[in-house]
């Protein structure tokens, strides 16, 4: 089976006013379609870069990085997003969901952005608003919800593309640890259906529910540990 | 493709109305510029309107020679104060232009001067008209009762008179005046007829001005020249002024509009060999109305510019907000890029945000500019009540103007406001999309 990311000696580099960042100095990881992983990392380890390049929000300064059977290192800004639009599903520490549309058109963002809604599709997102438990709140705009049913939304949007992987980033880091533990626990069972899941998080607790941990440091992977299969 | 537009458009009009008062107020912009094009055309439609018919009133195959009064320093010059110098255009003028000009095919003299007239006890003033019988027919003048002037009353010199309304409503407020006798100068005339009432005529240019009629009364023009003679001396206050005009109007009426201009060079040089002084003026109502059609179109083009000033500052309202709605929205713009728009896809979608806006803008600026007849009127009315001083010295054009909306400034303005709305929405569209998805995202 082709895994759902691959990334060999990828290295991103930042030029700014003073000097040459180098955010990541050679990065080869492997992600197996079904995985749950857990990047953890200091802040400046590199984290939030690498979530950009499997995020193809960022191209590699060097290096390849394959998601599925495509080659992602010298797509075009137009490419990136139709690969973001349908095979990438977001969570955010802030849930980033657009204030002046509803839970259902929140929903079906990343569908406006593949050129068309069906009925078919139409039908999932009101399945992915019941799966997260917010069948009855369709209607609501996201202000009118609580942080965990908003980031229940943003899961149901990352789900809506099918895509190859979940890439969350710190999605407990604005909750009450109720709330995060609901949250985790969806996630996991996500997984459990089979849903790939990458999650990049500074909390050990968060992080020992992943099937495995990838320690980041200084821009390399310092460790790479299997904890459950 | 279509449901991609018709998303954004939906979406569109939903982030506008987040903010529905600055919404409002970018719309506002639009709308002033809109309006004020279809306004300010239609003004200038009407008035340019109005002053073609007054130049058409006079007839377009019509040439009009009137005699002025040289300056004063001429006559003092000519020779002591108390001289009378004649001036104006003579009877052998007249006859020159007649015999010798052959596209003439009719030619009216009319001698006219103010006079007292009376009856019985009763005096009036007015203006005492020596014309021939087409002069009502060229003026447009009907008569009430009795008739008008007949050529047997001029051929014969008789002491026939026929009376504006205004005049025999003075002289005769209760009896019939027809088969009376009224007394001008030493002489008495038989009132023959009686004028129907007749809105005045407005002023064009320096040579003609304004006339009224109602206070006229008309004699024969040989009658005229036998009975009170060229010179006419009227007597105010103290002082005596006097005048020497054989003719004080000649009305010549051309075969055919195409000989119009040829035929008024060849009276102004006719007349020029016999006048050392200009004391004539030909008005050409075909050359007037030339002009006016110049003056039409360098008034639209100046009214355009105006209503195209007032557009580009709406444009810049518009700009003004957009780029403020893209900061404000740079949170928005990073998700939806990470969620898999294309710089496209924001920039389509901020491009219409501004496009609603100005079509808005548009459409509601056209309907303001719909009004535009109504509330001049309405205006009109007010002003009338609540400062009739201030509004009696206005000026004709703004005082009767009927507005004209022209129909291709409709489409003009609505295309324009489209035009603003892509032009001035596509800077901040292009800094929305050309925004950094990272950086956009953390944007706080």
């Amino acid at each position: 089976m082709i895994p759902a990311a691959r990334m060999l000696e990828a290295t991103k580099q930042y030029v700014m006013d003073g000097g040459t960042v180098h955010a990541l100095r050679g990065v080869s990881l492997e992600i197996p379609t079904g995985d749950y992983v857990a990047i953890m990392g200091p802040s400046g380890s590199g984290k939030s870069t690498l979530l950009n390049l499997l995020g193809c929000l960022d191209r590699p300064t060097s290096g390849r990085l394959m998601l599925g059977d495509e080659e992602i290192s010298g797509a075009s800004d137009d490419r990136l997003s139709e690969i973001r639009a349908s095979h990438i599903g977001f969570i955010f520490q802030s849930y980033n969901l657009i204030p002046q549309l509803s839970v259902l058109e929140n929903i079906e963002v990343p569908l406006y952005y593949q050129g068309r809604i069906d009925r078919r599709q139409r039908q999932r997102s009101h399945e992915l608003a019941e799966l997260v438990g917010l069948g009855d709140r369709l209607k609501h705009r996201p202000t009118q919800l609580s942080g965990g049913q908003q980031q229940r939304v943003a899961i149901a949007r990352s789900l809506i593309n099918d895509p190859y992987f979940i890439l969350a980033d710190e999605p407990t880091g604005n909750l009450d640890s109720v709330t995060s533990e609901e949250i985790l626990r969806l996630l996991n069972d996500l997984n459990e259906q089979g849903k790939t899941i990458i999650i990049v998080t500074h909390e050990p607790e968060v992080g020992k529910l992943a099937k495995r941990v990838v320690r980041l440091q200084d821009g390399l992977i310092c460790s790479d540990k299997r904890t459950r299969k | 493709m279509s449901f991609i537009w018709l998303r954004t458009w939906h979406l569109g009009v939903k982030s506008l109305l987040l903010h529905p008062l600055r919404s409002l107020l970018t719309v506002l912009g639009i709308f002033i510029g809109v309006a004020s094009v279809v306004w300010l055309l239609a003004i200038g439609e009407g008035i340019s309107r109005k002053a073609q018919e007054q130049i058409e009133g006079l007839g377009a195959t019509n040439i009009i020679i009137r005699s002025i009064k040289p300056p004063e320093e001429s006559i003092e010059n000519a020779g002591s104060s108390r001289s009378i110098v004649p001036y104006g255009v003579t009877r052998a003028d007249f006859d020159r232009l007649i015999t010798t000009i052959p596209t003439i095919d009719r030619a009216l003299p009319i001698r006219e001067v103010r006079y007292r007239f009376g009856y019985l006890g009763r005096n009036t003033e007015g203006r005492l008209v020596g014309c021939t019988p087409e002069y009502a027919e060229v003026n447009q003048l009907e008569v009430a009762r009795g008739r008008f002037l007949s050529d047997t009353d001029d051929h014969e010199k008789w002491n026939h008179c026929v009376l504006a309304a205004g005049t025999a409503e003075k002289l005769f407020p209760f009896e019939d005046p027809i088969g009376q006798a009224i007394r001008i100068e030493q002489a008495f005339y038989l009132v023959v007829g009686v004028m129907r009432d007749r809105t005045p005529t407005a002023g064009i240019g320096g040579s003609l001005t304004a006339q009224e009629f109602n206070n006229d009364v008309y004699i024969p023009i040989n009658t005229f020249w036998s009975r009170i003679g060229d010179l006419i001396i009227t007597r105010r206050t103290g002082s005596r002024e006097g005048e020497l005009v054989e003719l004080s109007q000649v009305t010549l009426r051309v075969d055919k509009v195409e000989n119009v201009l040829k035929t008024a060079a060849l009276v102004k040089e006719t007349l020029k060999l016999h006048h050392r002084k200009q004391d004539y003026a030909v008005t050409v109502p075909l050359e007037l109305l030339k002009q006016a059609k110049t003056t039409r179109l360098m008034f639209i083009v100046f009214m355009g510019l105006i209503a195209a000033i007032s557009l580009v500052v709406g444009g810049i309202g518009i700009m003004n907000i957009m780029l403020a709605t893209v900061t404000e929205r740079t949170r928005e713009i990073g998700i939806r890029r990470a969620l898999g728009a294309k710089r496209g896809d924001i920039t389509r979608q901020f491009l219409v945000e501004t496009v609603v806006l100005s079509v808005m803008g548009g459409a509601t600026g056209i309907l303001g500019g719909l009004t535009c007849r109504p509330l001049i009127g309405a205006i009109r009315g007010v002003m009338q009540r609540a400062a009739p001083e201030v509004f009696e010295q206005l000026p004709d054009v703004i005082r009767e103007v009927t507005p004209i909306i022209v129909p291709w400034s409709i489409p003009l303005a609505f295309g324009i406001s489209v035009t603003i709305g892509v032009i001035f929405g596509l800077y901040p569209a292009i800094r929305a999309a050309a925004m950094d998805p990272i950086e956009a995202l953390r944007h706080e």
